[in-house]
């Protein structure tokens, strides 16, 4: 991605405030986006929520890079009334990290973890409801993750609880 | 006797998912005590077909259908959703012809799901008069999408880059008929519903919602906007041309149930207007922007959201290159809306439940994906 330095007092505050926890304030094609540390995520959240303006969690999501040592991203997408601005923040997570949960700053990210829970399987710390919510509850596997075929399903529950022999 | 003789118990009901007000396969368990909620949860995924999966598996353009399938009350507008996103990776944009039909289509589009929904909320509500009339001009939209497509609900009607299919012989003059005779139709609803005794006694003050719950939850669309937000994605970021029309942002104050009725009703009044500007002229040139035969956008992110008629829908796409997308990501508004539901619930007596269900104005294809 031949992604710009994102230039804008915005930015400044954040590298200000944050320092190294902050990797990279960029921009893409007119979108920002701010790259942090992971354990950082919740408080840039927090920062931007309280001190400048980001009052609405748009959207929450991950990708899955399986030859990268930190295998996921993940994505939070807020956007300020005030500011009429939308702006990512960005992190990469290794396998089995935790990220702290953001529903103490945001409730709308309550079933938008539990989605990445259900589709990724990345746990969130402190998430006040951690279950699947597309999938059955006894399901095994995640299908988001690269690694993960398109064919691939969990023949046992299917067996069990829809009574054929597959759902292919 | 102690008092446990007359003790109650927590019941525990299970509405859905074939639950017929449930708009599909909702299932909700309430916990009761008697008539009252004290707790919802919402059980979702009945409906999930793993559309950003497949996604995944096929080229930008084969993907364009899918979308028409997550809220298939509104194809037109998953459509140009879609689109954008995918111009936008390309750095492309829609020639203004192209941009008009689609803000045309669009609106209608979004009229046709307004409709809908007030026919089946008015039929949960008990009115089942309405459902007949507002889908007796769904209707017409409806021919209208098939006149210029060949398909009534899954319309698969933009291309990226712009359009596939000219427009038809009577396309304006057909579409400035429907608007003339839409007007007045609205004013029926009006008369039938507005100040129905009935219909005002079920509605007001249920399943509030303050602007600081909507804002905390991400709520979008005529829900934020029915609790006094004026924030309407045409306005705040216009897209495909918008800031050319002339259009206001209906708003309500208290955020109940009748509130988002409200707005809805003003908001296609709204959409008409649009229309009429918009159909009176359409500019001449070509409808199709220059974008490759074989769409292979350079690697990068994007995140594009349009005003749908439920709220913010949202496509994020990662692009690494090659044909196929390496990710995309649907960010439904029916999904985030969804949420506000234990909240507006909590307390509501059962029959309300069903009120606050209909208001939400959900699309189960787009909760599950």
């Amino acid at each position: 991605m031949q992604a710009a330095v994102w230039e804008s007092t915005l930015a400044q505050e954040l590298t200000g405030h944050f320092g190294d926890r902050i990797l990279a304030c960029s921009s893409y094609l007119g979108q920002n986006f701010v790259e942090v540390r992971p354990e950082a995520a919740v408080s840039v959240l927090l920062y931007l929520k309280e001190k400048a303006g980001f009052d609405t969690i748009v959207d929450l999501t991950a990708v899955d890079y399986p030859k990268r040592e930190a295998r996921f991203d993940l994505i939070y997408v807020v956007y300020s009334h005030p500011r009429n601005e939308r702006l990512r923040i960005k992190m990469q997570i290794p396998e089995g990290f935790e990220p702290s949960t953001a529903v103490p700053v945001f409730s709308g990210a309550n079933w938008m973890e539990r989605e990445i829970f259900d589709l990724f399987g990345i746990r969130f710390a402190g998430h006040p409801d951690l279950r699947r919510i597309l999938l059955p509850d006894e399901w095994t596997g995640h299908p988001l993750r690269k690694d993960t075929s398109i064919l691939a399903m969990d023949q046992a529950w299917v067996q069990e609880h829809v009574g054929i022999e597959s759902g292919q | 006797m102690t008092g446990t003789f007359l003790d109650t118990n927590e019941l525990v009901l299970n509405m859905g998912p074939q639950h017929p007000s449930t708009h599909g396969v909702l299932r909700v368990v309430l916990k009761l005590d008697g008539e009252r909620v004290l707790s919802s949860d919402c059980v979702i995924g009945y409906l999930h077909r793993g559309v950003e999966k497949i996604a995944e598996h096929r080229t930008y353009a084969m993907f364009a259908p899918y979308v028409d399938r997550m809220d298939y009350l509104s194809a037109v507008s998953n459509g140009l959703g879609y689109c954008l996103a995918v111009e936008k990776l390309l750095n492309v944009e829609a020639p203004p012809r192209a941009q008009a039909v689609r803000v045309i289509l669009v609106e209608l589009n979004r009229i046709a799901s307004h409709l809908f929904w007030l026919g089946t909320h008015a039929l949960d509500i008990g009115a089942m008069a309405p459902l007949f009339f507002t889908l007796r001009e769904r209707e017409e939209v409806l021919k209208i999408f098939e006149n210029y497509c060949g398909a009534r609900i899954t319309t698969h009607a933009f291309r990226i880059g712009g359009l596939y299919y000219e427009l038809y012989e009577g396309f304006e003059a057909e579409i400035s008929a429907f608007c003339e005779m839409f007007q007045g139709r609205l004013d029926e609803y009006e008369k039938l519903l507005t100040e129905n005794r009935i219909w005002v006694n079920r509605l007001k003050g249920v399943g509030i919602l303050t602007a600081e719950q909507c804002k905390d939850l991400g709520v979008t669309g005529p829900m934020l906007r029915a609790s006094g937000v004026k924030w309407d994605l045409r306005k705040a970021q216009p897209y495909s041309g918008y800031e050319q029309y002339d259009f206001d942002i209906p708003t309500r104050e208290t955020g109940d149930t009748y509130d988002r009725y409200l707005v809805r009703l003003e908001e296609m009044r709204q959409s008409v207007r649009i229309i009429q500007q918009a159909v009176k002229k359409i500019p001449a040139g070509p409808a199709m922007a220059k974008v490759p035969k074989v769409i292979k956008p350079p690697a990068g992110e994007v995140y594009v959201s349009i005003e749908a008629p439920k709220g913010e829908l949202g496509y994020f796409i990662v692009s690494d290159g090659t044909i196929h997308p390496y990710r995309i990501h649907v960010r439904p508004p029916s999904f985030v809306n969804l949420q506000a539901l234990s909240i507006m619930a909590k307390g509501a007596l059962v029959a309300d439940v069903v009120a606050i269900i209909g208001t939400i104005d959900i699309v189960l294809g787009e909760v599950d994906r």
